[in-house]
């Protein structure tokens, strides 16, 4: 059976290519039919936002390369409540169905996988 | 045990030691090493370039040395390391820079040798990274 690999993305999208690069771990995963999973976690959840405006900081918009996740099968996606919270973010819609866990939803998650990568 | 290990980080980050004895200790301890996946900062960890100071421990001289004594699988993702100009003599040419800093033992290839990793292994141990 095809082992499980859940990627926890905790950078923000402009703060380098550690966004991006999670992101790529997850599409490379996808395009191979592997089960993979998705979570947003700390400044992660920042690329969910909706109406950035990465032009202005000279930067690649990361949201389209998001929205090709359920495109390469990669449906399982996941948002830490706590991080949008105490980002300001609870209220606001998110551009992924990203479902929103709490703490202990999380730890349930990751025990799921059967294997982790952070960035 | 089968491991696969990535690396994320920069030769000098601790992780980059500490990813490095645990390597060390799976083999002595009777485990197999699938591969090593440098990712990220991890790429400049295969670096040929990186030059320590004579009573520092030279990490990715360290690297090189291991991979290559143990003939072990060792990938550097190549787009993660053309893009902090970790280059070897083929991506070199073909981008027409005037040097190479990647070299035997290290291998360029793509994501889809970490997932391959991934699935062989019976554990996939990550160091680095934010």
């Amino acid at each position: 059976m095809r082992k499980s690999l859940l990627i926890i993305s905790r950078q923000a999208p402009w703060s380098g290519p550690g966004a991006r690069e999670a992101l790529d771990i997850a599409l490379a995963g996808g395009a191979f039919d592997l089960p993979i999973g998705m979570l947003f976690l700390d400044d992660g959840v920042f690329q969910l936002t909706a109406a950035q405006q990465p032009k202005t900081l000279q930067q690649k918009d990361l949201s389209a390369n998001l929205q090709a996740l359920p495109m390469f099968g990669v449906e399982s996606l996941y948002a830490s409540a706590r991080s949008l919270q105490e980002r300001g973010l609870a209220e606001n819609p998110l551009t992924l169905a990203a479902e929103p866990l709490d703490d202990a939803a999380l730890a349930a998650l990751i025990d799921r996988y059967d294997q982790v990568i952070t960035l | 045990m089968k491991f696969a290990i990535a690396l994320f980080s920069a030769p000098h980050a601790p992780s980059s030691r500490r990813a490095l004895r645990f390597a060390q200790a799976a083999l002595a301890g009777g485990h197999e090493i699938v591969r090593l996946f440098f990712y990220q900062e991890g790429v400049h960890s295969a670096s040929s370039n990186v030059v320590t100071p004579q009573d520092e421990l030279d990490i990715s001289g360290e690297w090189r040395d291991f991979v290559r004594e143990q003939r072990l699988d060792g990938v550097v993702c190549i787009a993660a390391a053309l893009r902090r100009g970790v280059l070897n003599a083929e991506e070199s040419q073909r981008y027409d820079r005037p040097a190479a800093n990647l070299d035997d033992p290290w291998a360029l290839s793509g994501l889809g040798q970490l997932h391959e990793a991934a699935q062989v292994a019976d554990r996939l141990v990550c160091f680095g990274g934010p």
